[in-house]
């Protein structure tokens, strides 16, 4: 019997931050974060173009930083893979007000589809439950997202993690402000924190 | 002079209660670490402070990555690490030089002076070298009674002039490694 297809990561990202509320997003460089700023510019949205293994950390920090706030960090297999160590580090915490989601092709997308070892065999879902994360959920579909969706504005109940299942192959790029600078200045601004 | 006289004199000044102290009176309310012998009682302090989050780590440059969400959500934080973990740190760095984020770290020397394991040195030479090619501004902390205003001066130019700043504390101030047993 055929598997169902995959879901669209542009469709999926869009779906995930309908209706954000108060939600604080850190992106994973390359496509996660052309996803998320596809979805809707927002100065609540910090993009990675870099610093590739933190994004989970930044997302830590912050959410550490600002309790009240639920915090989403959203990138992808190989960004997380990276720094697959923070999945523990984030556990061991227990931030509450955190979600990690992990939108996972298989594949190093931004350097010419190279298979990554969540391609290979290796289980995001499974080393987040092993790392000691509260809350983990696979999703690969439609209805999956819209019951998981709710649960990014919850500032209790995570340390969460999602696995998103999705396509692979190329989607167009959508190239969000690149000046780190004022990414930064935007973000704290954002937040009542003025800048001087 | 024995090795134990150099031991007594870092306890006696309680150079970390000295850290600790100034970095609250700068407003620093998230530690992170990976654990060092020399940095141990800081830790502790640290662990002991409601009003300070504080995160084991499993490798430093999540440390870097922390310190950057904290000061996105108004949070000032320091990172703790011992010489061997500069390394580790290097391209995390370029997250701060891009983005013009307040920087903090303290790091414990090793293979610098009276160091026994060889494995030691390479990265303890490297250390200086390591993070200002990054762009991180180093000091140096040898003397105990230093401890308050190289840490306040090391504070202000990470927190008000966005700067990233290392303070390097000498392996002689710390004194030799001494093995330390489960309690």
């Amino acid at each position: 019997m055929a598997q169902p297809p995959a879901l669209s990561r542009r469709e999926a990202v869009k779906a995930l931050l309908a209706d954000r509320g108060e939600l604080l997003v850190i992106t994973g460089l390359g496509s996660s974060s052309y996803d998320v700023f596809d979805a809707g510019e927002n100065p609540a949205n910090f993009y990675l173009w870099g610093a590739m293994g933190g994004a989970a950390m930044i997302g830590l920090g912050l959410a550490l930083a600002q309790p009240k706030r639920p915090v989403d960090v959203i990138t992808g297999d190989g960004e997380q893979l990276m720094g697959i160590g923070s999945l523990l580090t984030i556990s061991a915490k227990k931030v509450v007000n955190l979600t990690i989601v992990v939108l996972d092709n298989g594949q190093f997308g931004e350097t010419g589809m190279q298979t990554s070892h969540s391609g290979l065999g290796a289980r995001l879902d499974v080393i987040a439950s092993g790392a000691g994360l509260r809350s983990v959920t696979e999703i690969s579909d439609m209805k999956g997202l819209a019951d998981f969706r709710p649960r990014l504005r919850d500032i209790d109940g995570g340390p969460r993690f999602a696995r998103i299942h999705i396509a692979t192959g190329h989607v167009e790029r959508a190239l969000p402000p690149r000046d780190g600078v004022f990414l930064k200045n935007r973000f704290r601004e954002h937040l009542g924190i003025p800048v001087r | 002079m024995n090795i134990a006289a150099t031991a007594d004199v870092a306890v006696q000044t309680d150079w970390p209660n000295a850290i600790y102290r100034t970095l609250k009176a700068h407003g620093v309310s998230q530690v992170s670490y990976v654990p060092d012998a020399g940095h141990a009682r800081l830790i502790e302090l640290s662990h002991g402070d409601d009003a300070i989050q504080t995160t084991v780590l499993t490798t430093e440059e999540e440390g870097v990555a922390l310190s950057a969400g904290a000061w996105l959500g108004g949070s000032r934080a320091v990172l703790l690490m011992q010489s061997s973990g500069v390394g580790n740190c290097v391209n995390m760095l370029s997250l701060m030089a891009s983005c013009r984020i307040p920087f903090l770290t303290l790091v414990t020397m090793r293979g610098e002076w009276a160091e026994f394991n060889p494995w030691q040195i390479p990265m303890g030479k490297a250390t200086p070298q390591a993070l200002e090619i990054m762009g991180v501004t180093v000091f140096r902390l040898d003397r105990p009674e230093d401890v308050e205003e190289v840490v306040s001066a090391a504070c202000s130019l990470a927190f008000e002039s966005d700067q990233q700043i290392a303070i390097l504390i000498s392996q002689r101030m710390l004194g030799r490694k001494k093995w330390t047993e489960t309690k």
